[in-house]
């Protein structure tokens, strides 16, 4: 006999103990510290920084840890946790040209002024499983110099000299806030910039890799990439002056794209940006990418109807968090809304079959 | 009880401020939907967390909570938000329809007729009626302004035309005022009729969506219809196996490895209600028990 089913309560709970369970593994194995997985899952870390919008590599770490490895899950832990933050205020806008650059290629120039740095990068490594970190992971330390003094100026100046790519003027407007705005289109740049600075990696990747192949086709240089900590200054109101009151770490990519010009534009290079949390090359290059894909309209290109150009649609699904969430739910039950399927299929179905018969009689 | 870290109903009270001007704006253009600036929630996207915002915009301490998925009380979505409300507001809650001053529900309107002061809160998964028609929010939203819903005809026309009959049966759309073409969730279209002249106020929340809407108490909610092809609302053609109730919507169970079936309702207060007051189902031992 069916007995209504009882217990939704202790079923949960006692699924959660499981998880914890599951979570920490065997427990003859060392456990896992938060401060561990910030300074060798640090790349993971940078990423769930990114895509969660909060910089704190602590908390990162503690939300990796908690979600079992499964990076979009610890992105939404800590999207769930900045939400309930306080605001105090917005800093000044960081500036990129006095970073501290780890890291600093350009693709477009031999040789230019601050130098290419290498940096720690995986690009030249070749990709052998290296047995030796099963054993024993630790490493002789790495070289070391005196970083050099003298400014960094960006790629893209040298080549604004001679007028040959689009001008970027300086824009003092205060920019949208995506978490506390709804999304509405259309989006200007500034919004558009700020969805792919926390859009998810694998989603904007596949959509820079389509631009390569011909969706929407704009061929980048990568003028620049540079990875180096910023000073994040803030005015405070009671002082009058602005104080600096900590440091990030970001990845920038600017791109210099072909453009053949348009009816209104001359022949020039454009632009695509990506500024990102964190080591995180691969998301500022496939953001830089899609930010020059969506500019068709302001530069008076042709839409080609690539999914890339359409700001539409690549905003709306770019959302890891909301994109799981949204797709996820259908293992909620949907008795009812099933029920009602059927019997339409069923009254259907009972009406084709009746005409069917009918037929053959006739 | 209440988890102190958080505010009363676990939003920020600027943020239930922002929630509360969509929900008047909402009451004030009934069908309309209001773009809100959703917050990323504890529970995820798509599991009720603009129902929940809502709710937390509108429950205070004196009120009564009622959570209910797919009718139920018991189905564990259902009660991870109770228990979420009764760790962060400290409400009281109940699974009796009658005494709840806030029922929070997905894809079901409970069965007893709600009265005036209770709200009824609808979690929403896709809040543009046109959605399916045109994928576009720019080009839905100028649909609704310009109030060109000839589309949404044609589609159900072309379904009459097909099938014979208007082939939607769950989230069917519904015309608010005379005005704004909506959509009611996925309630089973059994549901519809109870939307319109409601003495209880309606809310609607979508929060992936960042949208919200409300029907004010004694709003005119008409199903889409053709003249000659009225709406009707449908439910398996079975008395309750449990309570015996005809009025009721049902699901359908299956109850052994034959494929025997048996149908019983889908709201769990209204079925215990009535089994508690003498009502048995022929497969509760009551009469035709086999």
């Amino acid at each position: 006999m069916y007995v209504a089913v009882k217990g939704g309560e202790r079923a949960i709970e006692n699924a959660h103990a499981w998880l914890a369970e599951e979570r920490r593994g065997d427990t003859a194995i060392a456990e896992l510290g938060t401060a561990q997985i910030r300074e060798q899952l640090s790349l993971a870390v940078n990423r769930v920084m990114a895509e969660g919008s909060l910089y704190d590599p602590d908390l990162a770490a503690l939300a990796i840890k908690q979600a079992r490895g499964d990076l979009i899950e610890a992105i939404f832990l800590i999207r769930a946790y900045r939400t309930t933050l306080p605001r105090f205020g917005a800093s000044l806008p960081v500036e990129t040209g006095a970073m501290a650059c780890d890291r600093r290629i350009s693709a477009t120039f031999k040789d230019l002024p601050g130098g290419q740095i290498l940096g720690p990068t995986f690009d030249y490594t070749h990709r052998l499983l290296d047995f030796k970190l099963a054993a024993d992971g630790e490493v002789p330390e790495a070289p070391s110099r005196e970083a050099a003094t003298g400014p960094v100026p960006h790629v893209t100046g040298f080549l604004n000299r001679e007028g040959l790519i689009e001008e970027a003027p300086l824009d003092n407007t205060p920019p949208p806030d995506l978490t506390r705005e709804p999304l509405e289109m259309p989006a200007n740049r500034a919004l558009r910039l700020q969805a792919l600075t926390r859009a998810d990696e694998g989603f904007t990747l596949g959509l820079a890799y389509s631009t390569q192949r011909g969706y929407g086709r704009n061929h980048a240089f990568v003028g620049e990439l540079r990875i180096g900590s910023v000073p994040v200054e803030m005015e405070i109101p009671e002082l009058g002056f602005a104080i600096e009151i900590g440091e990030v770490t970001l990845t920038e990519c600017e791109t210099v794209n072909q453009f053949t010009g348009s009816k209104t534009e001359p022949p020039q290079f454009t632009r695509g940006y990506g500024l990102v949390f964190g080591q995180t090359e691969r998301k500022a290059i496939s953001m830089a990418l899609v930010d020059r894909a969506l500019r068709w309209e302001e530069l008076g290109e042709d839409n080609v109807g690539a999914p890339a150009q359409d700001a539409e649609f690549v905003l709306y699904h770019a959302d890891n968090i909301q994109a799981t969430g949204f797709l996820e739910h259908i293992k909620l039950p949907h008795y009812v809304d099933f029920q009602s399927e059927l019997e339409l299929v069923r009254k259907l179905r009972r009406e084709a079959t009746a005409e069917q018969m009918r037929e053959a009689a006739e | 009880m209440t988890d102190q870290a958080y505010n009363f109903a676990y939003l920020d009270e600027q943020t239930k401020r922002m929630i509360r001007r969509a929900i008047l704006k909402g009451l004030a253009i009934p069908g309309y939907q209001v773009p809100f600036a959703s917050r990323e929630m504890p529970m995820p996207y798509g599991w009720g967390t603009g129902g929940v915002q809502v709710s937390a915009a509108v429950l205070t301490p004196d009120d009564r909570f009622k959570v209910i998925d797919q009718g139920a009380d018991d189905t564990t979505n259902a009660v991870s938000i109770r228990s979420f409300f009764q760790r962060t507001a400290g409400v009281a809650t109940t699974t009796a329809t009658r005494e709840a001053t806030v029922i929070q529900t997905r894809h079901r309107i409970p069965e007893e007729p709600l009265t005036e002061g209770q709200i009824l809160v609808y979690q929403v998964p896709i809040p543009e009626p046109l959605r399916f028609l045109e994928p576009r929010e720019s080009e839905t939203r100028k649909m609704h302004s310009l109030e060109e819903y000839g589309l949404m005809h044609v589609k159900l026309y072309e379904d009459i035309s097909r099938h014979g009959h208007i082939a939607t049966s769950y989230a069917y759309p519904v015309k608010v005022e005379g005005r704004y073409v909506m959509d009611p969730s996925p309630i089973p279209k059994f549901d519809n009729p109870k939307l319109g002249d409601m003495a209880a106020i309606q809310l609607f929340g979508a929060g992936r969506e960042q949208r919200i809407y409300a029907l004010p108490p004694y709003t005119r909610v008409i199903s889409l219809d053709f003249e000659d092809h009225p709406f009707e609302p449908s439910k398996a053609d079975h008395p309750c196996g449990m309570c015996a109730a005809t009025d009721s919507y049902l699901d359908e169970l299956i109850v052994d490895d034959a494929g025997g079936r048996m149908f019983v309702c889908s709201d769990t207060d209204y079925c215990e209600a009535r089994q508690a007051a003498g009502h048995i189902g022929k497969d509760n031992g009551g009469k035709g028990a086999a």
